[in-house]
């Protein structure tokens, strides 16, 4: 950390927002680990996702697509799909914090949406890397904590259907889809790739059909023109309390979430934004515009 | 089925991706279709396995008390629940549809 004493740690917005996205996210491992448990992972098993995998969206595909029956290539197969979108952030992120030697290793571990999220959405260097750092950090620590509970408490459980854990597995599943298709073309992509996992269901074998969808929605994105950020929006939202201004403002701008896109960078790695998700966020409270407002 | 080798190649992988974009060359960013072809996966993976757990059953197409949950969670959703509210109302709701005699 780039910090000389805890107070002036303390009191950074970066770091704040990582603490309290840290503390949202990483208790949500609780729904990944009981439901990784009623899929039929063992606890090792489960814990090796969020150990080493370190992706909830990923981790949830893994596990949906065994608990339908799936092959274990189809699973592996869908999670990885899901997980390019953290190559993109990689590269943003690389561009913005520039890490080096054995920092750059462990950047590409914790390097997901949240922690893209809550560095992109600072404007200071020093604020993005303790931003990423303390976020990505965070929410590694208190996700593996809470997903052995979830695990312990999925085995200690009996019948998952008796709980309702598959219903809670695609409550899971929605809630992480719901923050992406808030615009029209992203719910029509949502409700095209359904419709074609229902088709083809009775077709192939299972978990086959998530692969279908993933190809009909790989073709729509090389060929449509539309919002290069959209689908790439965390599932919690670090910068919750603005989040509707900032939305509308993203939107204005054609540009992508600050999670994304190629616009976040100038050539020297300092991040410049949209000028208009800049205005949007001053009414994040008057400590967090004013150190984001410093040039 | 032994998952093992496939949980540790999923493994390899995510983080082989998150890492390769630590190594390509600043100018890749430049390409936007990039950054659409990945969003729109996401979203398509995303809705396609909340489909398959709400719906499907083998090669079966079936309505049960799954797709309570999903209205369910959608209810919630749009009340702007939190995630972890979200996904207990789920829950709730398939159990509770169970208990009725439902799926």
């Amino acid at each position: 950390m780039t910090t000389t004493s805890p107070q002036s740690f303390f009191a950074s917005p970066a770091v704040r927002i990582g603490i309290s996205i840290s503390i949202a996210t990483g208790l949500y491992g609780i729904s990944f680990g009981a439901l990784s448990s009623a899929s039929g992972l063992d606890f090792w098993q489960t814990m090796a996702l969020s150990l080493l995998l370190f992706s909830g969206g990923s981790q949830f595909a893994f596990i949906g697509v065994v608990a339908g029956g799936g092959s274990g290539v189809a699973a592996m197969s869908a999670s990885a799909l899901l997980g390019i979108r953290n190559g993109v952030y990689g590269m943003q992120l690389n561009a913005l914090l520039r890490p080096s030697g054995w920092r750059r290793l462990a950047s590409a571990h914790i390097t997901i949406d949240e922690s893209t999220a809550t560095a992109t959405g600072q404007s200071d260097p020093a604020e993005q890397r303790r931003g990423f750092w303390v976020a990505g950090l965070g929410i590694f620590v208190l996700w593996n904590v809470f997903t052995a509970v979830g695990a312990l408490l999925g085995d200690a459980l009996g019948d998952p259907k008796q709980w309702g854990l598959d219903g809670a597995a695609v409550a899971a599943f929605l809630g992480l889809l719901w923050p992406r298709i808030k615009a029209v073309q992203p719910a029509a992509i949502a409700v095209v790739c359904a419709v074609a996992t229902l088709l083809v269901v009775p077709l192939v074998p299972p978990g086959v059909p998530i692969l279908v969808a993933a190809v009909v929605a790989g073709l729509i994105g090389w060929f449509r023109r539309g919002h290069e950020g959209e689908g790439m929006e965390p599932d919690v939202e670090p910068y919750e309390h603005d989040a509707e201004l900032h939305h509308g403002a993203h939107r204005a701008a054609a540009g992508g979430h600050p999670g994304t896109g190629s616009a976040g960078t100038d050539p020297g790695g300092r991040a410049v934004g949209h000028p208009e998700d800049r205005s949007g966020r001053q009414t994040a409270g008057p400590s967090d515009a004013e150190t984001r407002e410093k040039p | 089925m032994n998952l093992w080798p496939w949980i540790l190649l999923a493994c390899v992988l995510a983080y082989a991706t998150k890492l390769l974009g630590y190594l390509v060359p600043a100018k890749l960013m430049d390409n936007p279709r990039m950054s659409r072809v990945a969003g729109t996966l996401t979203i398509g993976l995303l809705a396609s396995l909340t489909i398959v757990n709400a719906m499907g059953s083998g090669n079966a197409v079936v309505l049960d008390a799954r797709l309570g949950a999903l209205v369910a969670a959608a209810i919630a959703l749009a009340l702007r629940a939190p995630f972890l509210v979200v996904v207990i109302v789920g829950a709730a709701a398939a159990a509770g549809l169970r208990l009725l005699g439902w799926g």
